[in-house]
């Protein structure tokens, strides 16, 4: 059965690559089978998980429970551990026999390695990296008013595309859209001439729908198997190990919570505040120069003009009322935040998002509201 | 004449300002007020063919112009005028010499030891009591079959106590005046040799300045730079390149000070706007960008001149006095500009102010270029 | 032994990003600069080639003034480049890159003992995609976000990140890895380099040096060859100046958060 991957009518159906490690599902599948549900549900066909791994089957009601109909289940020892070689092998396998036209990865870094592999021995486009995803035409408009400055004649033309010279409808094709050059540009991508429509989503980034038990009861497990032959695979795995995240120094951080000045009252309960703050977004401390002069923070947290220049994606600063010096070291973050008790302190004239009031009380609440949204 | 870098200078500025930035800049400040040395900076200088970069590659070195050379130490000056000092010196002062005026041997052991042997060099003329008069020293060099005794001391000398090769100036005939004066290479391990007073500097803190201390030093024979006594020669025409690396690192000096002053007028805001906006200071900025244009147009000439072989004499002592003295008036009104804040160590620019002042004195005082300068053109 | 590294130039992203009007990057206005992962790639290479005496090779697809990038390179150490340029592969996607990067390492000649080397993902694109896809177009086995790298004979001990620590793969050459930061320290030019590097080999392979290569079909590279089409490109709404939220309570801290992670940063 030649596989002909131009003749788009054959393929029907939304797949999402179900990524496990240590026999756990990853966070990404699941918001990658919600958004596969809506996704399907758009072009009114199916949407099917597939796992690999050793013993995994017990995972398909989960994803049954987030919206999967089916689940393709390929249990061998092999698969215990990501090898490019041997998924690469059995996801092309499994996509020329049953032939969905869309196929979902998560962009971790397995999902990167695996997808553009597959993707260029299938010969069809893979759109990297994705933020948002859309099939429906109307609801893919409403979201280019909201999240872009295109003009209201340009949105409306996006029914249609110039596909190798010719005019072509694109209102049933998938919509890719992913930042580049780090957010200061949007791309939409559509993949309108091969199947199946291939995306890596960024973790994270889309929404884990709500869990239905009886979907997960009702999901049709579908056991597969492709001969592997572990001896002939080239990049052996032979150890997998966890690390507790390094401390990354401030340069390199995505996230810096600063402290200056204003946890002069209580030095201890300041720094220990930032330092809460800081392990929930997964980010480090700074400090101004009075936090580093007084001997609050020793130098390598100095931010500013005589310590280092930051652009994480989030700057916090506590209690730091924002010298010159200050400000050259972080007015370059992506977004700043401050928390101040004077209203009038400079650093509110750089701050995304400031709060009046006190750091000792502010910070506790801002502890708890991104804990709270970070575990919804 | 054809301003226009080359490919390759166009390489060196590139390589060496990306250096700077990443391996210099962030430890200036830190080298300014520990008097450190950076000797770690200037191993990767040698590992990048920075230093000795103007010594034929037959010789272990780069085989880069004159103009790449001036380029490497404005660069490096830009965020650090001691790296900027120690590398100008052991081009222009050290290698230059021994490639212009060594022979064959001499070339093949000290080029190498000065490019691949990582060893830094230094130049001794200056003396307690011989300065700008260099017929004054009392720095002796005896003949005594094999080998020359030398007695006395040089004052001032760069990477006196870190480097390994020495070009010095002593008399093998005091009764000549300058016409008595030879050129040595003369190296720390030679018997005689010690390393006197580090001297404490007003700037340039990272740059090791001490004196050298020649006690019935033996130096072989065969040490001895060109003829008996056409040092002052020597020790001259060395000084007309070596003036080119001080103007490169007085423009280096003046243009980082600006580049710190500009940031700072651009986020400074007085008067509920920056103080870029207004007048005062964007023509201050204007006088500052017109006087380092010439400054540079005047050192590229020298260094076109001085790569095209031809005698330099006038350029340089143009270049030198014109650049020196920009990078004194350039880094007074940038701390000015930059008010209390410019005044403080917060910032790189009393550092720069302090540094600059050296240029117009060593090489040759301003007062030594108008006299050459004028000696020239009457 | 031969190390080839693909490699990009980008433009530099560091200072302000220019768009047109049209909502697509003005690449004209902007530096250029090697794509710093690929810098990773060309240390690593450099760092073995002082191990093992391998010759490094390094390619980019773009156009005639991308030389001046790969003589930067040659200053760096490397020991030859190959420029591939050519109008028929204008308008190529990753899957059309990499079917002709693919097509011009092959033509360069891949032996037992080599390996290719790429940057994790190019700075423009951030799709990391074009080093697994050479590697399956030329059927070599390949690990990335390679953190590690030892030689012993034929077989690469490799520390792969991942995102919660590591794993440690064997890999025979030839192979294919593309490299992330962590991997080294980038070095700079070096003086004797540059003074030298126009001296050195820069190759340049057009439609006409690569048309009798297996992988070069016209349905696989260009515009034809390319699956994927940009619907549209456009900038998101701009910054807007700071806001000052109300009140100081668990409401405000709740709207704060709430504007945050619809924003997905965190």
């Amino acid at each position: 059965m030649a596989f002909d991957n131009m003749k788009l009518e054959d393929f029907k159906g939304v797949w999402v690559f179900c990524e496990q490690r240590e026999g756990k599902l990853m966070p990404t599948d699941l918001e990658l089978i919600s958004e596969g549900r809506k996704l399907a549900d758009s072009l009114e066909t199916e949407l099917c998980g597939i796992l690999l791994g050793d013993k995994v089957e017990g995972l398909a009601a989960e994803l049954g429970g987030y919206g999967a109909d089916k689940v393709i289940v390929l249990d061998n020892p092999a698969y215990a551990v990501y090898t490019t070689e041997a998924y690469t092998d059995a996801i092309c396998q499994m996509v020329e026999k049953y032939k969905p036209e869309i196929l979902l990865v998560g962009a971790s870094n397995i999902g990167r390695d695996l997808g553009p592999r597959c993707a260029a021995r299938l010969h069809t486009g893979l759109c990297a990296d994705c933020t948002h995803l859309d099939v429906d035409t109307a609801v893919y408009q409403d979201f280019l008013k909201d999240n872009s400055v295109l003009a209201p004649e340009r949105i409306a033309g996006t029914d249609k595309a110039l596909v190798m010279g010719e005019k072509k409808d694109v209102t049933k094709e998938l919509k890719m859209t992913r930042p580049a050059f780090g957010g200061n540009l949007m791309a939409t991508i559509i993949c309108p001439r091969f199947r199946p429509s291939m995306a890596t989503v960024r973790p994270g980034v889309l929404k884990k729908g709500a869990f239905n038990q009886a979907k997960a009861d009702a999901v049709q497990v579908i056991k597969e198997e492709v001969a592997v032959d572990m001896t002939a695979i080239k990049a052996q795995v032979v150890e997998v190990v966890k690390e507790a995240r390094k401390l990354v120094d401030l340069v390199g951080a995505e996230y810096i919570v600063s402290i200056g000045r204003g946890i002069a009252s209580d030095v201890e309960k300041g720094i220990a505040l930032a330092e809460e703050l800081a392990e929930v977004l997964g980010g480090v401390v700074g400090g101004s120069r009075v936090a580093i002069d007084s001997g609050w923070l020793t130098a390598d947290h100095q931010v500013g003009q005589t310590g280092k220049t930051v652009h994480p994606k989030v700057y916090i600063a506590l209690g730091i009322s924002g010298a010159i010096q200050h400000k050259a070291g972080m007015q370059d973050s992506e977004l700043i935040i401050a928390v101040n008790k004077d209203a009038k302190a400079p650093i509110f004239e750089v701050a995304d998002y400031g709060i009046c009031g006190d750091l000792f009380a502010v910070a506790p609440l801002l502890i708890e509201s991104f804990k709270e949204v970070k575990n919804s | 004449m054809d301003f226009e870098l080359s490919r390759e200078q166009k390489m060196v500025q590139k390589m060496v300002r990306d250096f700077t930035e990443n391996e210099v800049k962030p430890i200036a400040a830190e080298t300014d007020r520990t008097s450190q040395y950076p000797a770690e900076t200037i191993d990767k200088l040698f590992q990048y063919g920075v230093m000795g970069m103007c010594v034929p590659k037959e010789y272990g070195g780069a085989g880069a112009d004159a103009v790449s050379a001036a380029i490497a130490v404005e660069e490096l000056s830009k965020a650090c005028a001691s790296t900027g000092d120690i590398v100008a010196t052991h081009n222009g002062l050290c290698c230059a010499p021994i490639m212009e005026h060594g022979n064959e041997e001499q070339k093949a052991k000290y080029l190498r030891m000065l490019t691949e042997g990582r060893k830094v060099g230094a130049f001794a003329l200056t003396e307690p009591n011989a300065g700008s008069d260099a017929s004054k020293g009392t720095c002796t060099a005896v003949l005594d079959g094999d080998h020359y005794v030398l007695n006395g001391s040089k004052i001032f000398i760069t990477n006196g106590y870190v480097a390994s090769v020495f070009v010095v100036f002593a008399m093998t005939d005091p009764s000549k005046g300058t016409r008595g004066i030879s050129a040595f290479i003369v190296e720390d391990t030679f018997p005689g040799f010690s390393v006197g007073k580090h001297e404490e500097k007003m700037g340039l803190h990272g740059s090791p300045t001490s004196e050298i201390v020649f006690t019935d030093c033996i130096v072989p024979k065969e040490n001895l730079l060109g003829q008996e006594g056409k040092g002052f020669k020597i020790a001259m025409a060395t000084l007309d390149g070596g003036r080119i690396g001080i103007a490169a690192q007085a423009l280096g000096i003046a243009e980082g000070a600006m580049a710190e002053a500009m940031a700072f007028a651009k986020s400074r805001e007085q008067f509920g706007r920056p103080i870029s906006k207004f007048q005062n200071t964007q023509f201050v900025l204007a006088d500052m960008h017109m006087n380092i244009e010439a400054g540079r147009l005047l050192l590229m000439k020298a260094a076109k001149v001085k790569s095209e072989g031809q005698r330099v004499t006038l350029d340089a002592a143009c270049a030198k006095l014109f650049c020196s003295e920009l990078a004194m008036k350039t880094t007074t009104k940038c701390v000015q500009m930059c008010g209390g804040y410019g005044y403080t160590k917060d910032y790189p620019l009393e550092r720069m102010m302090r540094d600059a002042k050296i240029t117009e004195i060593y090489e040759g005082t301003s007062e030594i270029q108008r006299v050459v300068i004028s000696g020239n053109i009457l | 032994m031969k190390i080839i590294v693909c490699v990009k130039q980008v433009p530099d992203t560091s200072g302000k990003v220019a768009v047109n009007a049209n909502g697509t990057l003005d690449r004209a206005s902007m530096q250029t600069i090697t794509n710093p992962d690929d810098l990773n790639a060309v240390e690593a290479a450099l760092a073995l080639k002082e191990q093992t005496g391998a010759e490094v090779i390094v390619v980019t697809m773009g156009p005639p003034p991308a030389e001046g990038m790969l003589r930067e390179l040659l200053a760096m150490g490397c020991d030859r480049g190959v420029l591939v340029s050519g109008r028929e592969f204008g308008g190529s996607d990753t899957y059309a890159t990499s079917q002709i990067l693919a097509a011009a390492v092959n033509k360069i000649g891949v032996e037992a003992e080599d390996i290719v080397l790429c940057g994790r993902q190019a700075i423009d694109g951030d799709t990391a995609q074009v080093g697994p896809q050479i590697a399956e177009k030329l059927e070599l086995p390949q690990v990335t976000y390679v953190a590690g790298i030892e030689k012993e004979g034929n077989t690469l001990t490799v520390k792969r990140a991942l995102e919660d620590g590591y794993m440690t793969i064997k890999v025979q050459t030839p192979c294919m890895l593309t490299c992330i930061k962590e991997l080294n320290n980038p070095r700079y030019m070096n003086v004797a380099d540059i003074y030298g590097c126009y001296e050195k080999s820069v190759e340049v392979f057009d439609y006409n040096t690569l048309k009798d290569e297996p992988l070069i079909d016209v349905n696989k590279i260009g515009l034809k060859g390319s699956p994927t089409n940009i619907l549209i490109s456009f900038t998101p709404p701009q910054k807007g100046a700071g806001q000052m939220l109300e009140g100081c309570g668990k409401e405000t801290t709740d709207k704060l958060a709430g504007i945050l992670a619809e924003k997905h940063v965190i």
